[in-house]
């Protein structure tokens, strides 16, 4: 852990000597899912409603898997970028290191212009919560800090789970953006208003659902049934890295360096 | 104009092998287009007034969206070209014979074309045979179908000469991540890349008319699925060609002048 908190600390001070530059990117980044934002809004301003949901529902919604895309992307970039470690056999360096190669790979890349990404979530966040009466107790609370969490979880274990496939096929695989970038744009809606196969194929195998659909349920006091079950579910969200970790621990085994 | 028909060709060419990573580019494209059509989907199910595009449009224009993804994107982006100008081997361009805009231009255009040919043509094919209500309609007839084509490569040709005037400004910036991510951003939501044109306020629809970004994506194809009437389309056409001379223009001009202005420096 230690090491890890140096890695990011130089990262940091690498990142920030080019501060107008670091700054233009963040600021960039605070508009991309701001343009998301603003389409959101303006097909809210025409239809009102979807679903039965309303525009500061999913507001709520939409911060909650933003944020937690834009700290995993501040954090396990590295992996995305893995395939040139791969490429140019700096992965063989890592592998006769005495440490984790997860933790290493974490720490071979940290994106902090991601701040102005979850900039913009913190404020729709703020915004959507004061605009909703909901009736804050603890445990709400802790779950909703949970749901950014299980979030954060899942997304990395897509990352990883994404550079495991370059062990063997050398180059990363664009189709890793469906679970990615995909999985973020289908989870900013509340997932009640897809397909049946959608919802439990994003619930079932990848727990997008437990990251914020179930757990908001809860939260705006729609469930039905046991409500312990609802606020548990992001710890699903959180349980998913184990099988990519394994999954990872089996590639390295598998590793055959290229060579160069 | 020989040699930039020959960049053209060596680009599209070299751009046509990359079979296998286009291929993985059109299972992307197609969860894309099943996501955006589940939410307008939702989203119209519950509207009691008519909105202005139907749903069949609109699925037309997802599908078209996700095939020629590759035609109106603004951040599709050729690092080669920023690497030159960054690391001062624009100097080796320089000393060509043939105009340096034109030759850029023809390379930009094959890169997007040969990206395009590979996953356009297994997208639609697909989505002519999807299920309802999924399925992408054929055009309303003919003569939509023709101009549409024609409004397409237009497109096209303003699109890429948009995304030159991006490069040169990396003359001034030499930096291109920040403002060119912006530049992106703000472009295709104005070409309708983020939500339809069609179902935008009235307000940003007065100030997306007057901007070049729509001539890109949102006219060719609402023209296939008939929302633009065929008179109209002919109109549209031309104000496109107005585009695309002012463009280019505009792109030589400023080309012209960051070359006037560009100091190489040794190394």
């Amino acid at each position: 852990m230690r090491l890890f908190g140096k890695y990011i600390l130089i990262m940091f001070k690498s990142q920030t000597q080019y501060l107008t530059s670091f700054w233009l990117l963040s600021l960039g980044q605070f508009f991309v899912p701001f343009s998301v934002f603003a389409g959101l809004y303006f097909m809210f301003e025409r239809f009102g409603q979807i679903e039965g949901w309303n525009f500061q529902e999913v507001a709520l919604c939409f911060s909650i898997i933003h944020m937690s895309f834009a700290i995993s992307e501040c954090f396990a970039r590295g992996f995305d970028s893995f395939s040139t470690l791969v490429v140019n056999g700096d992965f063989d360096r890592l592998l006769v290191r005495p440490r984790s190669t997860v933790l290493q790979v974490l720490g071979s890349k940290f994106e902090f212009s991601r701040v102005g990404r979850l900039l913009q979530s913190v404020i729709i966040l703020t915004w959507a919560l004061s605009e909703l009466t909901i009736e804050w107790t603890l445990l709400k609370t802790i779950t909703l800090i949970f749901m950014i969490l299980s979030g954060v979880f899942v997304f990395s274990g897509i990352f990883i789970l994404a550079a495991t496939m370059c062990f063997w096929t050398v180059q990363g695989l664009e189709i890793a953006n469906i679970f990615t970038d995909g999985g973020r744009e289908m989870a900013q809606y509340p997932l009640s208003i897809y397909k049946k196969w959608v919802t439990r194929f994003f619930t079932f195998v990848i727990p997008f659902g437990s990251v914020n659909y179930l757990p908001l349920l809860y939260l705006l006091d729609r469930t039905s049934g046991n409500e312990l079950l609802y606020m548990i579910s992001p710890i699903a969200g959180i349980l998913f890295i184990l099988p990519c970790l394994i999954v990872w621990n089996i590639g390295v085994r598998h590793y055959r360096s290229t060579g160069s | 104009m020989k040699a930039y028909i020959s960049v053209f060709k060596l680009r599209l060419t070299y751009g046509l092998q990359y079979r296998t990573a286009a291929l993985a580019g059109v299972a992307t494209q197609f969860f894309w287009g099943f996501i955006i059509i589940m939410v307008f989907e939702a989203f119209y199910s519950g509207t009691t007034t008519p909105p202005p595009i139907s749903l069949k449009q609109l699925i037309t224009y997802v599908w078209l969206q996700q095939a020629f993804l590759s035609f109106v994107m603004l951040w599709f982006r050729d690092n080669e070209l920023f690497g030159l100008i960054t690391t001062g081997n624009i100097a080796y361009e320089l000393c060509r014979p043939s105009g340096i805009y034109g030759l850029w231009y023809a390379k930009l255009i094959a890169q997007r074309l040969s990206s395009a040919i590979l996953k356009s043509i297994p997208v639609l094919i697909v989505a002519f045979f999807l299920p309802e209500p999924y399925r992408m309609p054929l055009p309303e007839d003919p003569a939509a179908f023709v101009l549409f084509i024609v409004a397409l490569l237009l497109g096209l040709l303003m699109i890429v000469a948009l995304s030159m005037l991006m490069y040169i400004s990396v003359f001034v910036t030499l930096s291109p991540a920040g403002s060119l991510l912006m530049f992106g951003v703000i472009g295709e939501f104005l070409a309708g890349m983020v939500i339809p044109v069609p179902l935008m306020p009235s307000w940003l629809q007065n100030i997306v008319y007057v901007l070049p970004f729509r001539w890109t994506a949102d006219f060719p194809f609402r023209v296939y699925s008939g929302h633009i009437a065929k008179e109209e389309a002919l109109i549209g056409i031309g104000v496109q060609l107005v585009w695309f001379v002012v463009l280019v223009g505009l792109g030589r001009l400023a080309m012209a002048k960051a070359l006037r202005r560009v100091v190489v420096n040794g190394g």
